[in-house]
């Protein structure tokens, strides 16, 4: 681990660090998980794993509700009338932008929150489509509510905020970064970061990495896929890396029927990833080819970049390396997991290794600094549309199993063995956990023009049954599962997961719990019914005292011991 | 091979694409409704110089590509973007230039964007039934895999007269009493499922029967035989629960089938009117 140290040292001095008075550094970004929740997974690293110790399996039974907040989406408090409205999450003042010319009553209601939330120095930042909102983490006030009145776009959902000194960076689904004051939420600037006709929608939580922030965004269309690099000051482009080629001699055109098919391929990275500071890579998934389904327009071929994990380097924005984890995909199965970085033995020796768990069913132990294969396994036994490995164990598709017009039985389902939602690793186990799901549905075609469909179409999916859902444990060095926990009900995976060094694992379940288990064995350790989570727990220190922060039903509930 | 008529005035029911939120308008607007008669003179316009290269659906033809998709023709209103390409060619990509004007143009626009984009694409070419298997075949495997529960004459007397859209039956066979997460609307709500039931066994010994209603690691409720709601604490492992689901034989079974078993089943359980 000294090579570590000495490179992330270097690191700091490659990255000037911004010190602002109250504002988040660039070397504050670089330390692993602990006092405060300054990114999308923590840390870089993607683990989710806290080395905060005071809530512990000894005392975690006396874990109790801190405070709750709720928080109400829409411009209905806004501060037109000298500032005097009320709601938006505790009485603090909505300020308005945005270009579109929607009702700013428009998606007005109870906040789904999916979001990765940000805290720093005792204030937490979140944000749903159009909104966002800072909040006191030591009682739930909320402090400012920002409301972007959007022209459109898909609003499936906003995965949290990236912060940079004392400015916040929010992705609107109209494909804007909105840059916000910290201290105020006042608007600083937006800039257009995809094309609203080509039917961009933006959800990404913005990366913050030296002078970078990264932003990626997605498409149902068939447009191409492409990670940016902005300035932090001004919004200006820096680079912007394609998943797909784009013009005659990029790489991996000859996995394409042509160029056409290649630039209107899709692979859109909607995700956001993990980073190494010694390599300079930031690696992320990219998502599904496109047309998602009805594939034959794209050719024979296994479609890069699309469905893989990308190593991309911060500073230039070229591609070091990449491994595509479902070549040629015919399912709309994004390979968009926030890959998690593990320093770990392998084979005896210590490497720098990333795991995944896809949403096509299979799991992958990878070399993060060369991308080299070491593990392939299947985490879900229903798993039926590949007919086994290839030489670099990948999965290879049976396209029997694309669709048929008489349906074809696929397992899994469209929203896959497991999604987007974010998976923890704990170096006190060893282990990999992930919520997990064994499910089918049928796929009919239904285009039968030889030129297949765009998008999403040509294919109707009709679900039949999920047989179970799970928190998975899994053993990088194998890719065995070393235990499940099996809920009662077949609800669907959960919405995310943090391991913490007090060695506990929390998690939301299906029946509106939040609750914590033993990383070692799965065995329950606490829970308490707050609704159904929405989105993966986070942990924080504030005043000496260790939070536990989660959403669920449009509220925030933060825990801690007395 | 002969394309069907492109499909100009989809349902409004079609956009089943990912996400809609509720209560906003249409995520990415369509072009509004154009001149008529312009999409008429345009239409013949593109018939005459376009549709040989973009196939007379714009969705692309011999060597030129899908103009729907196009970025240039995704940012374009009324012909100005697709003008230039139009009246200078694209030499590079082997596209002739165009002696049109830009009255022209704007014509062949109209017709352009009065094709759908927004959402979920419509099929246009949809396959006359999902029935492809073989009857007899089907009804062997009836037979062999369906028989110790079920009966032709008894219980699924006249199936396919009550379900009569084979998808739909194909589906409540598969799983009846409706589909999985992750598809839309199994339509197996036609057959009568008799309900989950749950024991459950305290440690006195007593036992608690009744009607599933809703599980997690730490309660259980049911409804017991007087029609009242019962929820009982759950620690581990007590009290013991047990859970008699009626559908346990066919998820069982979804490890077991081939395209083609399900296939010729179906083609049997249709002819069951």
């Amino acid at each position: 681990m000294t090579a570590k140290t000495l490179i992330a040292g270097a690191s700091l001095y490659l990255f000037p660090a911004i010190l602002t008075a109250q504002g988040l550094s660039t070397a504050d970004l670089l330390k692993p998980l602990a006092n405060d929740w300054p990114t999308y997974s923590g840390d870089y690293s993607g683990k989710r794993y806290s080395h905060l110790t005071e809530v512990n399996q000894s005392n975690v039974k006396n874990l109790t509700l801190a405070w709750t907040s709720r928080m109400t989406a829409g411009a209905g408090n806004a501060a037109g009338g000298g500032g005097g409205g009320r709601g938006g999450g505790g009485g603090a003042p909505t300020i308005i932008g945005g270009e579109g010319a929607a009702d700013a009553s428009a998606g007005a209601g109870n906040a789904n929150i999916r979001a990765s939330i940000l805290e720093v120095n005792g204030v937490l930042y979140l944000d749903t489509p159009d909104n966002a909102w800072a909040v006191d983490a030591r009682d739930g006030r909320a402090l400012w509510h920002y409301f972007w009145k959007t022209k459109g776009g898909t609003h499936i959902g906003n995965r949290g905020l990236g912060m940079w000194g004392n400015w916040l960076y929010m992705e609107t689904p109209d494909d804007y970064l909105v840059c916000l004051d910290a201290r105020t939420g006042k608007e600083r600037w937006h800039v257009e970061i995809a094309n609203f006709s080509q039917q961009y929608f933006s959800t990404m939580a913005p990366i913050v990495v030296g002078n970078h922030i990264l932003v990626g965004t997605g498409d149902d269309l068939d447009e191409p896929g492409y990670l940016q690099s902005l300035d932090p000051e001004t919004g200006a482009l820096q680079w912007k890396w394609y998943s797909v080629p784009m013009k005659a001699g990029d790489a991996g055109l000859e996995t394409w029927s042509g160029l056409d098919a290649a630039s209107h391929g899709g692979g859109n990275v909607w995700i956001p990833g993990s980073y190494d500071p010694e390599t300079h890579l930031y690696i992320t998934g990219t998502g599904n080819p496109s047309p998602a389904y009805t594939g034959q327009s794209r050719g024979e071929g296994v479609n890069l970049f699309t469905c893989a994990m990308v190593a991309v380097n911060v500073d230039t924005g070229k591609m070091a390396w990449y491994y595509q984890t479902s070549p040629h995909d015919t399912h709309d199965w994004d390979s968009a997991q926030t890959p998690v970085m593990v320093d770990a033995d392998f084979n005896g020796k210590p490497r720098k290794l990333l795991v995944t768990a896809s949403r096509n069913g299979y799991f992958f132990t990878l070399d993060r600094v060369t991308g080299e294969h070491l593990v392939t396994s299947k985490f879900s036994d229903t798993v039926n549309w590949a007919k086994g490995l290839n030489a670099n164990g990948q999965p290879v598709r049976d396209p029997a199993k694309d669709y048929d017009i008489g349906g074809a039985l696929v397992s899994p389902n469209n929203g896959g063995a497991t999604n987007w939602p974010p998976p923890s690793f704990s170096p006190d186990t060893g282990l990999f956990y992930v919520p997990t799901s064994d499910n089918y549905s049928m796929y009919y075609l239904t285009e039968t023009d030889p030129r297949g469909a765009m998008g999403l179409g040509g294919k109707e999916e009709v679900g039949v049954a999920t047989l179970g859902s799970y928190l998975t444990a899994i053993d990088y060095k194998t890719g065995k599962i070393a235990w499940q926990h099996k809920y009662p009900t077949g609800g669907g995976a959960g919405n995310g997961i943090l391991t913490t060094a007090g060695k506990l694992l929390f998690a939301g379940d299906q029946g509106g719990n939040l609750v914590a288990y033993d990383p070692a064995n799965g065995k329950i350790l606490w829970h308490s019914r707050i609704g159904q989570v929405s989105n993966a727990p986070e942990t924080y220190m504030l005043d000496g005292h260790q939070y536990i922060l989660v959403a669920a039903e449009g509220s925030l509930f933060a825990f801690n011991l007395y | 091979m002969a394309q069907q008529p492109p499909n100009q005035t989809p349902p409004a029911n079609a956009d089943a694409g990912r996400g809609r939120g509720g209560g906003r308008p249409e995520a990415y607007p369509q072009h509004p409704p154009g001149d008529p008669a312009a999409i008429d003179r345009g239409k013949a316009t593109y018939g005459v110089q376009c549709s040989f290269c973009h196939g007379s659906d714009a969705r692309g033809g011999e060597g030129g590509p899908n103009l729907i998709r196009a970025e240039i023709v995704l940012r374009d209103r009324s012909g100005e973007t697709i003008a230039p390409v139009v009246q200078n060619g694209r030499p590079d990509r082997g596209m002739p230039k165009f002696d049109l004007s830009a009255a022209q143009i704007s014509d062949i626009a109209a017709f352009i964007h009065s094709f759908r984009v927004a959402g979920y694409d419509i099929s246009r070419d949809r396959p006359p039934s999902i029935v492809v298997g073989n009857a007899t075949a089907g009804e062997a495997y009836f037979k062999t895999t369906c028989a110790a529960c079920h009966s032709v004459t008894g219980d699924l007397k006249g199936l396919a007269g009550k379900i009569t859209d084979p998808r739909s039956l194909q589906q409540a066979w598969l799983m009846p009493g409706g589909g999985g997460r992750g598809g839309r609307g199994g339509a197996g709500g036609a057959l009568a499922v008799p309900p989950a039931t749950v024991t459950v066994t305290l440690p006195s010994g007593q036992k608690i029967e009744g009607r599933m209603e809703r599980i997690d690691d730490f309660l259980v409720t049911l409804i017991d035989a007087d029609g009242l709601s019962r929820t009982i604490r759950r620690d581990g492992d007590t009290p013991k629960v047990e859970i008699h689901d009626p559908l346990d034989p066919h998820k069982n079974l979804l490890r077991t089938y081939t395209d083609k078993d399900i296939h010729n089943l179906t083609a049997y359980l249709v002819t069951l009117k």
